[in-house]
């Protein structure tokens, strides 16, 4: 078959989906309040669940009375492990990786509690609020095992047992190696260093967690709507932990208010209430209070790392070295493991620059908090914030400029593929491309001078610049967390025209507020040869493709748009075959465009429409064997994935009375290759530079020694709001990856490159007293503490 | 202990019996008079995604109970345009892609309307302040600013 479409004149004139601003499909529903997220299901009198968590840190459950609860006004049930053990098997976090411990996952907690907030008891009432009520009634005793409430208490010798089968704290340790770190630190001319930490943060989607399962007697099936990211996930974990197959088990993720990760690993709740429907033969929902969505969802970060950088007399950085503890929580995730978010850190922590010789070590530590799991960036966020702090260090110490310096230090065009120190390798990227593209927008110079005037006023006045490279569109080559057993590294397309001519194409992934319903459109309008408008794109439904996992590590435009490419290239060559039989003319002289077949050069054409009725509805007008139906199914998988690069420069300015850093000037220059809507990608970067700016600012879960959680509201735990977030401006480098399509994934860099720059602008506008920053968020408290820390010493420069 | 609540909503009268007094203004319009459009995102008055009008001022549907409601008119996110039909706000956050994943929205849109009404708005600080007590964490705000703007620069045009 030749695939080879000649370029016909039409070619010129051909509307080109992608690369086009077309405004979103999901948004007519969503600004009417027609959106269906899952607490908006209303099966038929369902039940509510309710949990009693746990407000001890780490304590053995002694005895648990619930008979006042089941007794009390509204109640179906009262639910503790005990009731519900012979109903589930409980789900293991796997992983190939040695030094691994994986915890395993069961719905309610079973024999002791492990964090503040974990789940003990479910009551299934007829109300929320009755539900609520029966919660007061339960009796639980607890003896008291002792709280670990940070990483480096839980590694000391004689520190509590989190999980005694462990036999230690410590869940995960790794190392990665390249090269004579030591010599080559010894022999470096300038080496810089310090502890930093990234403190611990909540994904904080608006949307809380919920789910309602709904359940059908006549098959004893399930269909669960989850505010999920993962629902192919979770449809295989749950199917095998409550021997379910899969054709009595569907799994829906339907409009979900964001999930910055937070949503993007299986909860416990989900085992609960699927395991509530069946057990009570009846639908179930349940929806976090935003008390429970704080303090039972999977957090971020909380890291601390001790790192060395060392570099030549000219700039060039040719060692680094790393010791990461991470905070893991509790418990072990499914699938990702608690290996995810540190280990990542050390895996991404040189960046884009070719540093010779590196040595990172890792260990993932459990302590009495709720485990820690994907949040946008994923560990690069603070092995960015590190790599940059390092590196303008060493340009200080050196004498270069911030910009110079990363200029000697990224990989060049010309350097690709290039694999770095820690064994990932970047495919080609605009990585120098960005850095200046960055400058430029920002006027960088201008942005000095204008630093100089600043200072000369006695202003607290800086700049600062933070690149960075990360993996996206993963294939099946490489785990997505380290050792993973799940294939992260495909994805099926499946589109189809029916009897009446309409185009439905089905995904695996799950938008949670992408706008992939949009832009998987736009793809499959280009390829298939139709009308934007007329493609439906069903997405986030585990019975739509016979496997599924959802959208996360920047993935879906990649996978998923390069599944929609094969996918419609096929289906459009058989529109071609029937074309060429209706048309009496040759399939490689059709021309499919604008959900029409047209014979080149003429004005002979058929249809979308007339196609359908030809394969379906006619029975003379095809010969019996060109009847085929009119789908096409493509599994792709990109192998290695592809790299994504992104330059970040920040002006900030301080007010020494109030400590409060006002964020000046915001420039992003990015590389997500090809662009499928401009609009979608510059929304993307937005909310990933505020989340950044949430990082690097103001956002910070505080857990006290007891493990009790003290920022649990949202006056407690301050996320930025509109007067909080400046006008941020994105530079798009298009340099085209290698992949189907040319994509690159973009959904996280946002996050990932602003806590550094903001870092950096910090500190620069601190250096006149000789401050460094090596701790975010960069409140006004800790601002203030850092500045009354420098006044004797520092006075009379800052009296200049 | 239950009540009724007479309440005008989006121009139709509701007389809804058995309301307990504890019941959440949020929680009525969602789960008795099946509104879902109202979302809740904290239950307790910071996030914003529950706001409402009121006789004409903004609230949040999350810190009134709903026999508090009793004898007024109040407009949630269903009550201002259709998805064939958006109204101008609707239709400029669609334009200037002023949400992602829709569950702030209907709070934006709900306070975005009480602010066009009332203030002049004459500077985009002055709408990032009117907007502080609603958070949204998928779109850095940069967007829904620029439709509120387009949507007052539409509505002084017509008034003018």
């Amino acid at each position: 078959m030749n695939s080879d479409r000649r370029a016909g004149p039409s070619d010129v004139l051909r509307p080109r989906n992608v690369g086009a601003p077309i405004k979103r499909t999901e948004d007519p529903r969503l600004l009417t309040g027609n959106g269906e997220y899952t607490a908006d299901r209303k099966p038929d009198r369902p039940l509510h669940l309710a949990f009693l968590r746990s407000g001890q840190p780490h304590a053995r459950i002694a005895r648990i009375d619930t008979a006042a609860a089941q007794a009390a006004p509204g109640v179906s049930a009262v639910l503790t492990a005990e009731d519900i053990a012979d109903d589930f098997k409980p789900v293991i976090p796997f992983s190939r990786m040695p030094s691994y411990y994986a915890t395993p996952i069961v719905p309610l907690a079973s024999g002791k509690v492990r964090y503040v907030g974990e789940a003990v008891v479910a009551v299934v009432a007829t109300s929320r609020y009755l539900a609520e009520d029966a919660l007061e009634l339960i009796d639980v005793e607890y003896e008291p095992l002792g709280a670990i409430s940070r990483a480096e208490s839980a590694v000391v010798d004689d520190a509590p047992l989190l999980h005694e089968a462990a036999g230690t704290n410590v869940l995960i340790a790794r190392e990665f190696k390249k090269g004579d770190v030591a010599a080559d630190l010894k022999a470096a001319a300038v080496r810089v260093g310090g502890r930093f930490e990234m403190t611990r943060k909540a994904p904080l989607a608006m949307e809380p967690r919920s789910y309602t399962a709904e359940y059908d007697k006549r098959r004893d099936a399930i269909t669960l709507y989850t505010s999920s990211n993962i629902p192919g996930i979770v449809r295989d974990a749950v199917s095998e932990s409550l021997d379910l197959p899969g054709h009595r088990l569907r799994v829906v993720a339907p409009d979900v208010g964001g999930s910055f990760g937070s949503k993007g690993s299986l909860y416990p709740e989900e085992l609960l209430i699927c395991i509530t429907a069946r057990k009570l033969r009846r639908s179930v929902k349940w929806t976090a209070d935003r008390l429970e969505d704080v303090s039972s969802s999977s957090q971020a970060f909380a890291e601390v790392v001790d790192a060395e950088m060392g570099f030549d007399k000219n700039g060039v950085a040719t060692s680094l070295q790393a010791d990461v503890i991470g905070d893991v929580g509790a418990y072990s995730i499914y699938p990702w493991t608690c290996g995810l978010e540190p280990v990542q850190v050390v895996s991404f922590l040189p960046g884009p620059y070719k540093i010779g010789s590196y040595r990172g070590a890792v260990r993932g530590v459990a302590t009495c908090k709720p485990p820690t799991g994907p949040y946008r960036g994923v560990g690069r966020p603070i092995a960015t914030f590190v790599a940059e702090r390092l590196m303008d260090l060493g340009a200080r110490a050196l004498g270069i400029d911030p910009l110079e310096i990363r200029r000697r230090n990224l990989v060049r065009a010309e350097e690709f593929p290039y694999r770095i120190a820690s064994g990932i390798i970047w495919d080609k990227t605009g990585f120098i491309e960005c850095l200046e593209a960055a400058a430029e927008a920002a006027g960088y110079d201008q942005l000095r001078r204008e630093q100089a005037e600043a200072r000369n006023q006695g202003r607290l006045f800086g700049i600062g610049i933070a690149s960075y490279a990360e993996l996206t569109g993963i294939g099946s080559r490489i785990a997505v967390a380290p050792g993973m057993p799940i294939n992260t590294g495909s994805e099926t397309a499946k589109i189809t025209i029916d009897s009446t001519g309409a185009i439905t194409a089905a995904f695996g992934v799950a938008s949670h507020g992408q706008g992939l319903e949009t832009t998987l459109a736009q793809i499959v309008a280009d390829d298939l040869g139709a009308r934007f408008e007329d493609v439906r794109v069903i997405q986030g439904d585990s019975d739509e493709v016979p496997m599924s996992t959802g959208t996360y590590a920047s993935r879906s435009a990649v996978l998923g748009g390069g599944a929609a490419k094969h996918a419609a290239k096929i289906l459009q060559e058989k529109i071609q075959r029937v074309a060429s039989h209706l048309l009496e003319a040759n399939a490689d002289d059709i021309e499919v465009t604008d959900g029409k077949a047209i014979v080149l050069g003429t004005d002979r054409m058929v249809t979308f429409k007339q196609i359908a009725k030809a394969v379906y509805s006619d029975m003379k007008t095809l010969p019996v064997d060109a009847r085929d139906e009119l789908s096409a199914t493509y599994t792709y998988d990109p192998i290695n994935g592809t790299t994504a690069a992104a330059t970040h420069i920040a002006a900030v300015e301080i007010d020494p009375a109030t400590c409060f850093v006002q964020i000046l000037k915001f420039v992003v220059a990015e590389d997500c290759g090809r662009i499928i809507n401009p609009m979608i990608v510059d929304g993307q970067v937005h909310g990933g530079v505020a989340q950044g700016i949430g990082a690097a600012l103001l956002e910070e879960l505080i857990y006290d020694e007891d493990g009790q959680l003290l920022t649990a509201s949202l006056v407690d735990y301050v996320i930025p709001s509109a007067p909080e977030v400046p006008v941020m401006n994105v530079v798009h480098v298009e340099s085209e990856s290698a992949v189907t399509g040319g994509f690159r994934g973009m959904g996280e860099g946002g996050t990932i490159g602003a806590p550094a720059a903001i870092a950096n602008a910090i500190a620069d506008a601190l250096s006149p007293l000789n401050i460094d920053i090596s701790i975010l968020p960069m409140t006004p408290e800790r601002v203030f503490q850092l500045m009354e820390k420098a006044k004797p010493k520092s006075k009379g420069n800052a009296d200049e | 202990m239950t009540t009724n609540v007479s309440v005008t909503v989006n121009g139709e009268r509701y007389d809804v019996p058995d309301v307990e007094p504890r019941m959440l203004l949020s929680d009525f319009l969602r789960d008795r008079l099946g509104l879902t459009g109202t979302h809740v995102g904290c239950e307790h008055g910071v996030c914003g995604a529950c706001t409402i009008l009121v006789n004409g001022d903004s609230v949040r549907s999350c810190l009134m109970l709903a026999v508090q409601s009793n004898g007024k008119e109040i407009v949630t996110v269903e009550g201002l345009g259709s998805p064939e039909h958006l109204n101008e706000l609707q239709a400029q956050f669609r334009e200037h892609h002023g949400l992602q994943c829709g569950f702030c929205t209907p709070g934006m849109l709900m306070t975005g309307e009480d602010l066009l009404r009332k203030y002049p708005l004459a500077t985009d600080e002055d709408i990032r302040e009117g907007l502080s007590g609603n958070l949204c964490r998928c779109t850095g705000y940069q967007n829904i600013v620029a439709a509120i703007r387009s949507a007052a620069a539409k509505r002084s045009e017509k008034a003018s």
